[in-house]
């Protein structure tokens, strides 16, 4: 069932995948958040409570969604490159994490300029906003144990347990707003039902949130062809990969 | 699946699920401490779970809807009273300070400061807290949840200090 998967375990096959994808991806990108930015800054209607503030909606949003699914999918490979010993699985966690960071980063950003203006404060420890500053760290601490071995398969052994001790922290994240009294808001687009946002301001944020997607499929890919010709440099293949790039 | 695949799995498997019981204990037992903020009815009737109730002159925060048309300011400087409601129990809010642009009669309220007595809480800090319901300014009118931004004239600001 598995059996059209198991090419791409070689590093030379996916190597060349990735390649293929990286144009698609970008011109996707380039397209959705070229429609989708200039959309919401000129055209979506201000909200009647927060006016102009609420358009960081359309980066803070996305942006904070895929902080958590970034993580998920890095646990996923994580885990089965642990159990199926995948050097693969070490390349793309270690190409993800840092991709990963910024997401969580730029989330942070933008909510901490949201929130002076609505809420009055910058930041505040309630449980949404410290569970996604934990998420920092936790792709701060993988980054970092990636680069802590001069052995790079231990470390990535390393990086791959905390990756997978780190996903506890995604549920809590998620739900918090639920669990406990924040003063972040609720789910408004990533609950079960109907999202809670006018249509014509719900329809701008899936073409960000897909920009934004496009974005990160192109960063990773590129990301992750420089993780593998650096842990195959010794490799035939990536010789010739490196005298074809020098003909042209 | 060959034996040491197999074992490497349920070694993990089961780390995973040790660490999520784990996590899970802490929070629920830390859960009110997770809390950021007391609701009127929790400062009347204690905690749902623990019974734990703020006591006089301890520092907390305070959240609920503003009671529409309890809001009072004093038309000399910034001084501001109104009631917080959650459930039927009422808390008495004193501030002095600059309201948040999103203050207005029937939001969801935070207030910072010290218990005073009983029902009364001298704030030190207001934050607005917004849902997660975005529209248009026409389609909240035509639903009656319009929106004023609180406004002060000069004499009022200059009376602050």
């Amino acid at each position: 069932m598995w059996k059209w998967l198991h090419p791409y375990a070689n590093p030379e096959v996916s190597y060349h995948f990735a390649g293929k994808l990286i144009p698609w991806f970008k011109y996707l990108t380039i397209l959705l958040l070229s429609i989708g930015l200039v959309w919401v800054l000129l055209f979506v209607p201000a909200d009647y409570q927060q006016g102009n503030s609420f358009r960081i909606f359309y980066i803070h949003v996305p942006t904070a969604i895929l902080s958590l699914s970034i993580y998920s999918t890095m646990a996923v490979i994580a885990f089965c490159g642990l159990v199926w010993q995948l050097k693969l699985a070490d390349a793309s966690v270690a190409a993800i994490a840092p991709v990963g960071a910024v997401f969580t980063a730029i989330a942070l950003i933008t909510g901490a300029a949201w929130g002076r203006p609505t809420w009055g404060v910058w930041w505040i420890w309630d449980a949404r906003l410290t569970s996604e500053l934990i998420l920092l760290f936790l792709y701060l601490g993988v980054i970092a144990l990636h680069s802590s071995f001069s052995d790079k398969s231990q470390g990535g052994k390393a990086a791959s347990i905390l990756t997978l001790v780190g996903v506890i922290n995604i549920p809590i994240i998620k739900y918090s707003v639920e669990w406990w009294n924040t003063l972040h808001q609720g789910q408004t687009v990533t609950k079960l039902g109907a999202p809670s946002m006018a249509s014509e301001m719900y329809w701008p944020f899936l073409v960000c949130f897909f920009g934004f997607v496009c974005f990160l499929g192109w960063i990773i890919s590129l990301r992750f062809r420089t993780e593998v010709l650096s842990r195959n440099a010794m490799r035939p293949w990536v010789k010739s990969v490196a005298e074809l790039s020098e003909k042209k | 699946m060959n034996p040491r695949r197999k074992k490497r799995l349920t070694i993990i498997v089961s780390i995973i699920t040790a660490i999520g019981v784990i996590t899970g204990l802490v929070l629920y037992a830390l859960s009110q401490n997770i809390d950021l903020f007391y609701t009127p009815s929790e400062i009347i009737n204690g905690k749902d779970d623990s019974g734990i109730k703020p006591i006089i002159g301890q520092r907390i925060r305070v959240g609920g809807l503003v009671v529409p048309g309890s809001v009072k300011r004093d038309p000399d400087n910034l001084k501001v009273q109104f009631d917080l409601t959650n459930k039927g129990e009422m808390i008495r809010v004193k501030y002095d300070g600059i309201l948040p642009d999103l203050f207005r009669e029937g939001q969801g309220i935070i207030a910072n400061g010290i218990l005073t007595e009983s029902r009364l809480l001298t704030a030190s800090e207001v934050l607005a807290k917004h849902d997660e319901n975005y529209m248009p300014k026409e389609i909240a009118e035509s639903l009656g949840e319009g929106h004023k931004i609180p406004e002060y004239s000069e004499e009022q600001l200059n009376n602050k200090y």
